[in-house]
């Protein structure tokens, strides 16, 4: 018989981001050990090698903003399946670089079109085309957006990337049941 | 010299005749965030930051663009203020291309600062992601209009203090627009003296040195005030 | 020997009449008129100021009198609606007795209330003189008054006529016009200036732009008076260039006025001297607000600034400004002539005289109507108005009355029975605002009337402080989600935030009576804005209606 681990069930996702924030979140290094003694790490691009994200989630650090049709599924899927999310750094809580696209978003083809021609066709050194590979190459959405804008978001850790120190002031009181207080330079700054 | 006695948020104050309902607030310790307003500078009222309530009325008046008086009482920080503030600072964010990230003031930018002091974590109101210019004309400077919000710090430091000219605003609403000259490119513009000031005096990263990158402009934003008090008191080195 | 009975037809030239054809209608009548031989000379065709009926021109009115040169009584008036050049020997016909008129239908009928109910106030003189025309204007007895305060009355006598005719500023805000005047006058000693606004932007207005076009030389005359009253020398009209025929009717009469020596230096022998200008706006609406427009006239962007200090105190060059609209300054000479108590007997307790409106929309009667003040709604509407076309039932199939144009709002059909006055329309969230009476029909859809207002605000907001300039954007996107419905009742919360804060922040007047559309139809319509909503309930559970709007 297994005594139900009392274990707060930790997820980390990333959608359209460059992966900084996660970066960042192992800059926590030492401080990982004690985190891990709260929590246990349920899905996460860099410490867990699960596909599907599972069900009964407590906390979840979301990076990178919704762009695809991957990243939209994926981030209503956590919503159902997570207590708390947290939309984590400047991708996540303002759409950042990859929003950039949005930009072009009158031009004739849309947004969507225009960074694929601008990518796949225009700067390509040699065949040129666009991917499509349905079913494994996920679609653009016309527009990137922010994550609260598809789903609830409980917290917002801005900044480009959030320092280690404010990851671990907004994820040190959530152990303790404690509500963080995101104010002030260290906390909210964005950049 | 005449002094004017106020309260604000309860705490007495007195300030010379002829100072703002802003200088008698910070005169009270008391921190008022500012976007358009710039020591200095005329006073425009335009950001809507410093509003204040007049305990007599009600009613919401600019703290830089009101002139202190006898006997006002004004709040700073009622709970209703604070929440304009922060759609305010929202507002001026979904109406840009605000991308700290990679920008030339992330790190000295007044309106990266407000948000903070607001406690703006994201905004509630959908990025407008207006597709802008970039003039990049000019030898020295650049202005990148997607960085704009349009406080016209740069229109008055250049107008005021310079004496030259060069900024103005086109247009009206959303599409308005910092222009230089009859809306050149910057370089063109035989007006332009080169000397600098919008590049310190802007709040932003939407005008700044060609050889600054990422986190790397510093802006002087006390020149436009010591240059205003120098000429008016003749604080000048050989004197 | 008995005199020849006389025959004078008043042909509308305003702009809804000659928008209709009135200038082709007005020469086929002189041409037939012509082809009267000797019966010619008896018939005065004569180019008037708005005859009302605007929706139904070209309109002409017919007089007849017993000779002698008297003026032609009003009851002996005939008024024809829709007339075509080809009808004018018919009419003219009719006129002298001589064979059938117009179909029976153009013929409108003087008593109905749509006539009968108006109480010509400012408007005595439009429709009646000729607005090209001093001569006409001076038999009419425009400039008596300021000629006669010139010789009789101080300042000061004159401003109390206006404190106890208890007129307020009929641009929209209501302030007492005496007080403003009082506040000009008593001014330390120096230059002070006077204007006119005359910049009526609001869609669906027209009452100003009728003065200006039928009676200008009221309006020189009352900014004249005031001008004395308050102690400038100096004054601007700014028109807004929209207004072409206005602005040319002006100007023609300012040169006749300066001609009569009614305008320039020792004015009617006195020793009050006023010079008048014209200045044009380039088609701002925000330059109807006063700061901006005081910038515009200085040459300047046309942009507000914070009051304190009022154009009373620091207007132009920072010198005392008196502001008043046209309708304000058009009341002046009445009140002079008759008194203040006079015009303080018409109206309500706190709005005194008459109101100007400019009656448009899901209404049989279209055009211009002016009422005692208090006058309820539903006598203005569907009395003077007639309803909706073809509608029933007691409301005459009247959904909502629009006032105060942007910065107004929605008065539903239950409370037709509110008087019209500054006090009443605000407590139900609208606005007097400067006239314009939009009423609409059962099938208007509230939000998108508040879409309609607020695309006007995005498109006129000046740009200058973020409530308006970013906030009426982000209105008008959550007001689109309502009309395409697919708004939630976040939407909802969050379209009301906005539009207090909007309301409560922006700089002047535009921003912050932007919201009033969307806030009075929420008040009394909040209905269609809920049903407008998803159900959240239909969308589970991997919430389609989500994926399809982030996929559109």
């Amino acid at each position: 018989m297994t005594i139900p681990s009392t274990k707060l069930r930790f997820a980390t996702v990333w959608l359209a981001g460059c992966s900084g924030c996660h970066m960042s979140f192992l800059d926590l290094d030492e401080w990982l050990f004690e985190l891990a003694e709260h929590v246990d790490v349920v899905f996460s691009p860099v410490a867990s090698d699960l596909k599907t994200y599972p069900e009964q989630v407590d906390v979840c650090l979301v990076e990178g903003a919704v762009a695809n049709v991957d990243n939209l599924e994926l981030a209503l899927q956590l919503r159902q399946r997570t207590r708390l999310v947290i939309s984590f750094g400047d991708c996540a809580v303002t759409g950042n670089v990859p929003a950039l696209r949005n930009l072009w978003a009158d031009v004739d083809g849309g947004s969507r079109q225009s960074v694929l021609d601008r990518s796949y066709l225009e700067l390509a050194d040699t065949g040129a085309q666009h991917p499509h590979a349905p079913g494994i190459v996920p679609e653009l959405l016309e527009r990137v957006r922010p994550l609260h804008e598809v789903i609830p978001v409980d917290l917002y850790l801005p900044g480009c990337p959030p320092s280690a120190e404010r990851i671990r002031a907004a994820i040190e009181p959530l152990l303790r049941g404690e509500t963080p207080a995101m104010e002030g330079t260290a906390m909210l700054q964005f950049g | 010299m005449s002094v004017h006695t106020l309260t604000v948020d309860g705490v007495e104050v007195a300030v010379p005749e002829g100072a703002s309902l802003l200088d008698a607030v910070r005169a009270a310790g008391v921190e008022l965030p500012t976007l358009c307003h710039l020591d200095g500078l005329s006073p425009v009222g335009a950001c809507r930051l410093c509003l204040v309530e007049m305990e007599s009325s009600g009613h919401l008046q600019p703290a830089c663009a009101t002139a202190a008086g006898e006997g006002m009482a004004v709040l700073t920080q009622t709970p209703q203020l604070q929440h304009y503030r922060r759609m305010a600072v929202e507002l001026f964010f979904a109406e840009g291309n605000h991308v700290c990230a990679f920008c030339v003031a992330n790190g000295n930018c007044e309106l990266q600062d407000v948000a903070v002091a607001v406690g703006m974590d994201h905004s509630r109101f959908p990025y407008q992601y207006p597709n802008r210019r970039v003039d990049a004309s000019h030898p020295q400077f650049a202005i990148d209009h997607h960085r704009c919000i349009l406080c016209t710090r740069c229109v008055r430091v250049c107008d005021e203090i310079e004496g030259a000219h060069v900024w103005d605003v086109a247009n009206r609403g959303s599409e308005c627009s910092i222009i230089a000259g009859l809306d050149q490119p910057w370089g063109e513009v035989q007006a332009c003296t080169s000397c600098g000031k919008c590049v310190d005096v802007c709040p932003t990263g939407a005008i700044f040195r060609k050889d600054d990158t990422t986190g790397e402009k510093e802006a002087n934003r006390e020149r436009a005030g010591l240059l205003r008090s120098a000429r008016e008191h003749h604080q000048w080195q050989n004197q | 020997m008995a005199a020849t009975p006389q025959l004078q037809l008043r042909c509308c030239a305003a702009s809804g009449c000659r928008s209709a054809g009135s200038e082709a209608l007005q020469a086929a009548l002189l041409a037939a008129r012509d082809q009267l031989g000797g019966a010619a000379d008896a018939v005065t065709i004569k180019p008037v100021g708005c005859l009302r009926l605007c929706g139904r021109g070209p309109l002409v009115a017919v007089d007849r009198s017993g000779g002698d040169g008297q003026e032609p009584s009003a009851g002996s008036t005939e008024l024809y609606a829709e007339l075509t050049p080809e009808q004018a020997p018919a009419l003219l016909a009719a006129a002298t007795g001589l064979g059938e008129g117009p179909a029976a239908a153009q013929r409108l009928d003087p008593a109905h209330p749509f006539f009968a109910l108006q109480k010509p106030v400012v408007l005595e003189g439009c429709g009646v003189v000729n607005p090209e025309s001093i001569d006409d204007a001076l038999a009419h007895g425009s400039y008596a008054q300021l000629k006669r305060v010139l010789l009789e009355c101080s300042p000061e006598q004159v401003r109390d006529q206006v404190k106890r005719s208890g007129l307020r500023g009929r641009g929209g805000a209501g302030y007492p016009t005496g007080l403003k005047w009082d506040t000009v006058a008593l001014q330390p000693p120096g230059p002070r200036y006077v204007v006119c606004n005359a910049d009526e932007g609001d869609p669906g207005a027209f009452m100003d732009r009728s003065v200006l076009e039928s009676d200008p030389h009221r309006l020189i005359e009352g900014m004249a008076i005031a001008a004395y009253a308050v102690g400038a020398e100096q004054g601007y009209v700014y028109v807004r260039a929209e207004y072409p025929l206005a602005i040319e009717r002006l100007r023609l009469a300012l040169r006749q006025a300066r001609g009569k020596g009614l305008l320039g230096g020792g004015i009617a022998g006195s020793s009050f001297n006023l010079r008048l200008e014209v200045r044009v706006g380039a088609g701002a609406y925000v330059c109807g607000e006063e700061t901006a427009l005081l910038a515009s006239i200085q040459g300047q962007r046309g942009t507000p600034r914070p009051r304190p200090p009022y154009p009373a105190q620091k207007g132009l060059w920072d010198a005392p400004t008196l502001i008043n609209n046209v309708e304000t300054l058009a009341s002046i000479p009445v009140i002079l002539r008759e008194g203040g108590d006079w015009y303080a007997s018409i109206g309500t307790e706190g709005s005194k005289g008459t109101k100007v409106f400019a009656l448009s929309g899901a209404v049989a009667n279209t055009g211009l109507v002016e009422v005692p003040m208090g006058t309820s709604l539903r006598t203005v509407v569907q009395t003077i108005g007639g309803g909706v076309p073809g509608a029933e039932g007691p409301d005459g199939g009247v959904k909502a009355v629009q006032t105060g144009g942007p910065s107004g709002g929605c008065i539903p059909a239950h409370l037709l029975d509110t008087p019209v006055d500054y006090e009443s329309l605000k407590a139900l969230g609208s606005m007097m605002g400067s006239g314009g009476l939009v009423v609409m029909g059962e099938t208007t859809a509230m939000p998108e009337v508040a879409r309609h207002f607020m695309r006007f605000s995005v498109n006129e907001s000046c740009g200058k402080c973020v409530p308006c300039r970013a906030g009426t954007v982000q209105l008008l996107q959550l007001l689109d989600r309502f009309v395409e419905r697919r708004a939630t009742l976040a939407d909802l919360e969050r379209l009301e935030e906005l539009c207090t804060m909007v309301g409560a922040t922006s700089l002047c007047g535009l921003g912050q009576a932007a919201p009033n559309p969307v806030l009075s139809t929420l008040r009394y319509f909040r209905q269609e804005y809920q049903a407008a909503c998803r159900d959240p309930d239909q969308c589970e559970p991997l919430d389609a209606c989500l994926l399809q709007e982030v996929t559109r």
